[in-house]
């Protein structure tokens, strides 16, 4: 059997087939739905972290960009649900497009003018200036549309989309090529690797997957300020998750979001600042000791980890 | 037009210490201190401790804070760093450990003071010092407003952009006129030639380090007068406006940080002035901006592009 098709037998298919029930025998719709946004945002990190090497620490920003391309086509053309979704994800292909020009700064500068981007992009949104468009700092209310269980629906379809793309990308030559250029792009570009169209390529479906998330997350909870979907929680949670995980792997930064998010659900809620500090001293225990994730566990040993 | 000219270039000294430190640590380690934000916050409470705790004026918490956060810093390096340097992408993953040791901080100075907003009036910074300013400006000696070309301004903004003159005056003399800080610039510019010569450049770093910290909890002690409060919560935004500076100067030259500081501070109090609603963006456009157009900085020689 080729591996691609093991990865989605025994990965991803069982997975979404597990989020599909879900529902019909776990109460608290919310964490399911809550779950797979960060499963597609962790897989999301990954595509771009993972296979290139840069580290978006402004992500929210397409997230937050796809939940308003939702909530004004819904608000201004009534489009429907599933189509102002896909708007949401072509909005922050088309903000992907314009921060193109980022990829050309490396390292930290890149997630230093990434993170300054999705600033930007929110206070843009906030501003009371543009209220007649965006709301302003006031939100948004999108009655017409709400439907939890067509929105989980499209989550999980979503999801299945990421897990997809990353699937194609650990499997196929063009995921090889972009590790290749991660790891030295100098000689990836000598052995014939278009160095630039390959990064280019893994930035937007980077960005599609988190515009799409942000659609089906304001279908979702439909009531949502300009500070909730421009969090710097999201891009941060997804970044530690697709790293506790291990990146560049399919399973990791699923097990990472099972692992730190089960947790944070766990204590998060009830003791604030408790959670916060354990949580810190484990992101900093994970860099110091594990740097490349759990999975690091098992390939160590010589295992091939998915 | 003058008041947003001065002001701005009051505010933008403050600003250039408060992004200097954030520049050695940088410069030197390739580290990027997302905690430098919440170094800030802790120098705010030194000053707020010596205040209500000690009953003596805020400027007594420049030296203390200075010492206590550059021997902070001497350990956290020692403890943090050679292990973080092992790691096969260090630049990235500091951004992830000083994130997580961001959150450690925010959640102990939560635990243990609270959330509330803390604020000092601002009449008592350097208000044992209204004697020897009546000494050399004439008048009573009071701590009110000071006049300057016919437009008063807030005693504590030009107490700190005093301080701040000094404290990078002092930078600047530790860099050029000691060993120590000449070894800093050799780091700084090639480390790995650094090494090959026979530099120490564990010790080295970790003095900048200590420095780097100091000088932060320095620009903290200031931080409630020019932002009015702080909360525990208030790092981050900190740390962002402190790239803004560093990036628009350029890295390991302290002068250029102060000129980045400058106009970084006039062009903040001129939108603030004729644009209020869009100021909250500036810092975030100047940023990308500048690391697009001109990626080595104002004064910069040094390239940093992919």
């Amino acid at each position: 059997m080729p591996d691609t098709v093991r990865h989605y037998l025994f990965i991803a298919v069982p997975l979404l087939v597990v989020l599909a029930v879900a529902p019909s025998v776990y109460n608290n719709h919310l964490l399911l739905f809550n779950f797979v946004i960060f499963f597609i945002l962790a897989q999301g990190v990954n595509i771009i972290y993972g296979f290139t090497g840069y580290l978006p620490f402004g992500y929210v920003g397409f997230f937050g960009a796809g939940a308003y391309g939702f909530a004004i086509m819904v608000m201004h053309l009534n489009a429907p649900a599933p189509l102002a979704v896909l708007v949401g994800g072509a909005v922050a292909v088309v903000l992907g497009l314009i921060l193109t020009p980022l990829l050309r700064l490396s390292g930290a500068y890149f997630s230093i003018a990434n993170l300054a981007a999705a600033l930007a992009v929110l206070h843009l949104i906030a501003n009371p200036a543009l209220e007649q468009i965006t709301k302003g700092p006031y939100g948004v209310a999108l009655n017409g549309t709400f439907n939890p269980t067509m929105a989980y629906a499209g989550g999980i379809l979503i999801l299945a989309l990421t897990l997809g793309i990353v699937v194609y990308l650990k499997n196929s030559s063009f995921g090889l090529a972009l590790q290749a250029v991660r790891e030295d792009s100098f000689s990836a570009s000598m052995s014939g690797v278009s160095v630039v169209r390959m990064r280019t390529i893994a930035w937007r479906a980077s960005a599609l997957v988190a515009g799409l998330a942000g659609g089906v997350f304001a279908w979702y909870v439909s009531v949502f300020y300009p500070d909730n979907v421009f969090s710097a929680d999201f891009s941060i949670f997804a970044i530690v998750f697709a790293l506790f995980g291990g990146v560049a792997t399919i399973s990791g930064p699923l097990i990472g979001v099972i692992i730190l998010y089960g947790i944070y659900n766990l204590i998060g809620f009830t003791t604030p600042q408790y959670f916060q500090l354990i949580y810190g001293l484990l992101i900093m225990a994970l860099v110091l000791f594990l740097p490349a994730g759990l999975v690091s566990l098992a390939t160590r040993r010589g295992w091939n980890v998915p | 037009m003058l008041y947003p000219l001065i002001a701005g270039v009051l505010f933008g000294l403050y600003f250039s210490l408060v992004g200097i430190g954030l520049n050695l640590v940088f410069g030197v380690m390739r580290i990027v201190n997302l905690a430098h934000g919440d170094f800030l916050m802790l120098g705010a409470f030194v000053a707020f401790g010596i205040y209500t705790v000690a009953g003596l004026d805020p400027l007594v918490g420049i030296p203390i804070a200075f010492a206590l956060f550059c021997i902070a810093g001497l350990l956290l390096y020692w403890v943090l760093v050679p292990r973080l340097q092992r790691a096969r992408d260090p630049e990235m993953l500091s951004f992830i450990l000083f994130f997580g040791f961001s959150q450690v901080i925010e959640a102990l100075t939560t635990i243990v003071f609270g959330t509330s907003e803390r604020s000092i009036p601002s009449r008592e910074l350097a208000n044992s010092l209204a004697g020897v300013r009546a000494a050399i400006f004439g008048g009573e000696p009071t701590n009110g407003p000071f006049r300057l070309l016919g437009l008063s301004f807030p005693a504590s903004w030009v107490v700190a952009a005093t301080v701040s003159v000094i404290a990078i005056g002092c930078v600047y003399l530790y860099l050029y006129r000691t060993r120590l800080g000449t070894l800093t610039r050799a780091v700084m510019s090639r480390r790995d030639e650094a090494i090959a010569t026979g530099i120490n450049v564990d010790r080295v770093s970790a003095a900048a380090f200590g420095i780097g910290l100091g000088l932060a909890a320095v620009a903290g002690v200031f931080a409630p007068f020019m932002f009015g409060s702080f909360t525990p919560a208030f790092g981050i935004d900190a740390t962002v406006t402190s790239f803004v500076v560093v990036v628009l100067g350029s890295l390991g030259n302290p002068l250029g940080t102060a000129l980045g500081g400058i106009v970084y501070g006039v062009s903040y109090m001129i939108v603030q002035t004729y644009l209020s609603s869009w100021a909250d963006l500036l810092p975030y456009v100047l940023l990308i901006a500048i690391l697009l157009l001109r990626p080595s900085g104002l004064l910069g020689r040094r390239v940093r592009v992919a």
